[in-house]
C-alpha cells in the first residue's frame, strides 16, 4: 500500500510537523470563555480545538438517576459536524459514546462527588476541529473547566497520548501519526496525587517500549499541568492587578 | 511535640492555591474546600488559603450554595402542590416550604388554593429549618420580616461571596445602607434584595455589588468601595 510507504519520522528525528520526538504541539488554554456555563475552558492543542462547558452541581432530572450518597457526573463529548474533513454526521457515534465514557470515568476519580450527594454535573464536550489527541485534550480541558466552576477535586486532571511512530516513541500524536503510526496510548494523570486516571493502548509495546512510553506520558502530563496552572492564573489576574494597586497606592 | 510527627504548613495565609495543592501536613484540621488524605491536607478548589487555630480552609472563588439550618435566603416560587410550593434557593438542592411552616394556620387544600398565598415568580425571604443533603431543604416563613418581599429589585453575587459583602461585624452592609439610603436584605444564598430612593442609587448599588463580586478576595474592599461611592456621587453633582 502506499501508506506504508510514508514516512513519520525523519532520519534526524524530526517529525511530520517538524517536532522532536518527545515534544508536545503548542498548547492554548482559555479559561471562562462561556458566559451561561458555571465552569468552561478552551484548549487548542497543535490543530486540535475543543470547548468544554460545566454545570453544576445543579439539580438533577430526571430525578430517578440522582445517586444518594453523591453526585452524578454525566459527559457528552461531540463532534461538530464540520471537525474533520469530512462531514461527520451531527449524531454521536459509537466513538463518541465510548469516549463520552472514558473521560467522564478519567475525571471520575479527581471530582468529590460525596460533597454533594443527589445532584449532577454535567459536561459538555464540544470538538471543533480534530487533529488527533482530542480525547486527551477534553480530558485537560473539562477538568480546568470543572476547577472554574468551583466544583471541589482533589487535583487537576492532564492528559496527552505518546505512541510509537516508525519504530520510534513519540509524544502528544497528531491525526496522521495516529493513523498511519503503530501505536497510539492515551494516559491521563493526576500530577499531584501521581495517580493514572485513563491509559488506554491500541497497537502492540514490548515491555520496554511500554515502559518508555508511560514515562514519557507522565512527563507530558506535568508539562500539560503547567499549561493548565498558568490558565487559571491568568484568569485570576484581574484580581492579582487590583491587588497590585493596592499595594502601590 | 511527639517523636516524628512533623508540623508544616506549606502556604502563607492569602495565597492563592489550586486543586490538589498541598497546604499542611500534620495535626491540622481540615476545614471548608479542602481534603485530608492521611495527616496532610490539600486545596480542594481555587481560592484563597486561610489559617485559623490549627484550622485550614480555602476560601473559594466560585462557589455554589450549600443551605444550613438557620440561614436567612430570598427564594424564588418555581412550582406548587395542593400543601406546599417548590423554592428555588440558588442552590442544587430545591427547597420546599410547606403551608404549615408559610400560614398562621392550616388550609382546606379543598376549598382555598395554594396559589392565593404564593404564586409562581413571588419572591419571599424564608428561612430553612430542615436540611441534611438526604432530603429536600425545608423552609419557613414564620416569624420576623420573612414572608413574600413585594417592590425593590434583586440582584445576585456568588454565594461565597455573602460574608464579604456583609463585612466584619456588618461593617460592609451597614456603610452601604447608611452611604446608599437603601434598604438591604441580604440572603445566605446570595441572593440580595434591594429597594432604594432614587433610580441613580439604585444603579450604584448595583454596580458596587458587582465591584464586591469581583473584588472579594482583596483586602481594603471596604474602603475601595466606600471611594467608589465618593467618586459616583461627585459625578452626579458635576
Amino acid at each position: 500500500m502506499e501508506n506504508d510507504k510514508i514516512s513519520l519520522v525523519t532520519e534526524d528525528g524530526l517529525r511530520v510537523d517538524g517536532r522532536k520526538l518527545d515534544e508536545l504541539r503548542p498548547v492554548k488554554i482559555e479559561v471562562g470563555v462561556l458566559a451561561n456555563a458555571d465552569g468552561s475552558a478552551f484548549i487548542q492543542q497543535g490543530k486540535s480545538k475543543l470547548l468544554v462547558a460545566v454545570y453544576g452541581p445543579r439539580e438533577l432530572h430526571p430525578r430517578h438517576l440522582a445517586l444518594p450518597d453523591k453526585a452524578l457526573i454525566r459527559c457528552r463529548y461531540h463532534m461538530a459536524p464540520f471537525s474533520v474533513e469530512e462531514r461527520k454526521s451531527p449524531a454521536p457515534s459509537r466513538r463518541e459514546i465510548e469516549l463520552s465514557k472514558i473521560i467522564r470515568e478519567a475525571l471520575e476519580p479527581a471530582i468529590l462527588v460525596d460533597r454533594f450527594p443527589r445532584t449532577s454535573i454535567d459536561i459538555f464536550i464540544e470538538v471543533l476541529e480534530a487533529d488527533g489527541g482530542t480525547r486527551c485534550a477534553a480530558v485537560t480541558a473539562a477538568s480546568v473547566a470543572l476547577a472554574h466552576a468551583g466544583i471541589p477535586m482533589r487535583d487537576l486532571v492532564a492528559a496527552c497520548a505518546v505512541g510509537k511512530v516508525d519504530g520510534k516513541i513519540v509524544v502528544d500524536l497528531c491525526d496522521a501519526e495516529d493513523k498511519y503510526g503503530e501505536v497510539d496510548m492515551p494516559v491521563a494523570y493526576m500530577p499531584n496525587k501521581k495517580v493514572v486516571t485513563l491509559l488506554q493502548m491500541d497497537g502492540i509495546l514490548t515491555r520496554e517500549e511500554f515502559d518508555e512510553a508511560f514515562k514519557k506520558a507522565i512527563s507530558a502530563c506535568e508539562k500539560i499541568y503547567e499549561f493548565q496552572l498558568n490558565a487559571l492564573k491568568k484568569h485570576l489576574s484581574i484580581i492579582e492587578e487590583v491587588k497590585e494597586e493596592e499595594s502601590n497606592g | 511535640m511527639k517523636g516524628g510527627v512533623r508540623l508544616t504548613i506549606y502556604v502563607e495565609r492569602r495565597k492563592i492555591v489550586f486543586p490538589g495543592e498541598l497546604l499542611a501536613e500534620g495535626k491540622y484540621a481540615s476545614g471548608a474546600n479542602t481534603y485530608k488524605e492521611g495527616d496532610k491536607i490539600f486545596s480542594a478548589v481555587i481560592g484563597l488559603a486561610e489559617i485559623q487555630n490549627r484550622v485550614i480552609s480555602v476560601i473559594a472563588f466560585k462557589g455554589y450554595y450549600v443551605p444550613k439550618v438557620g440561614d436567612i435566603v430570598i427564594g424564588v416560587i418555581t412550582d406548587y402542590s395542593p400543601t406546599s410550593w417548590q423554592v428555588d434557593i440558588n442552590s442544587p438542592y430545591t427547597a420546599i416550604l410547606q403551608v404549615m411552616d408559610a400560614l398562621p394556620k392550616p388550609i382546606d387544600p379543598a376549598k382555598e388554593h395554594v396559589r392565593k398565598y404564593f404564586d409562581i415568580g413571588d419572591i419571599l425571604l424564608g428561612e430553612v429549618i430542615v436540611f441534611d443533603k438526604t432530603r429536600s431543604p425545608m423552609l419557613t416563613t414564620k416569624g420576623k420580616g420573612y414572608g413574600k418581599l413585594r417592590g425593590g429589585h434583586i440582584v445576585e453575587i456568588s454565594p461565597t461571596k455573602v460574608p464579604r459583602l456583609i463585612g466584619r461585624r456588618g461593617s460592609m452592609i451597614n456603610m452601604l445602607k447608611k452611604e446608599l439610603n437603601c434598604q438591604i436584605i441580604v440572603g445566605q444564598n446570595g441572593r440580595i434584595w434591594f429597594s432604594a430612593k432614587s433610580l441613580e442609587d439604585e444603579e450604584l448599588f448595583v454596580k458596587v455589588i458587582r465591584k464586591i463580586d469581583l473584588e472579594a478576595p482583596i483586602p481594603g474592599l471596604t474602603q475601595r468601595v466606600r471611594q467608589l461611592i465618593k467618586e459616583e456621587k461627585a459625578k452626579r453633582r458635576s
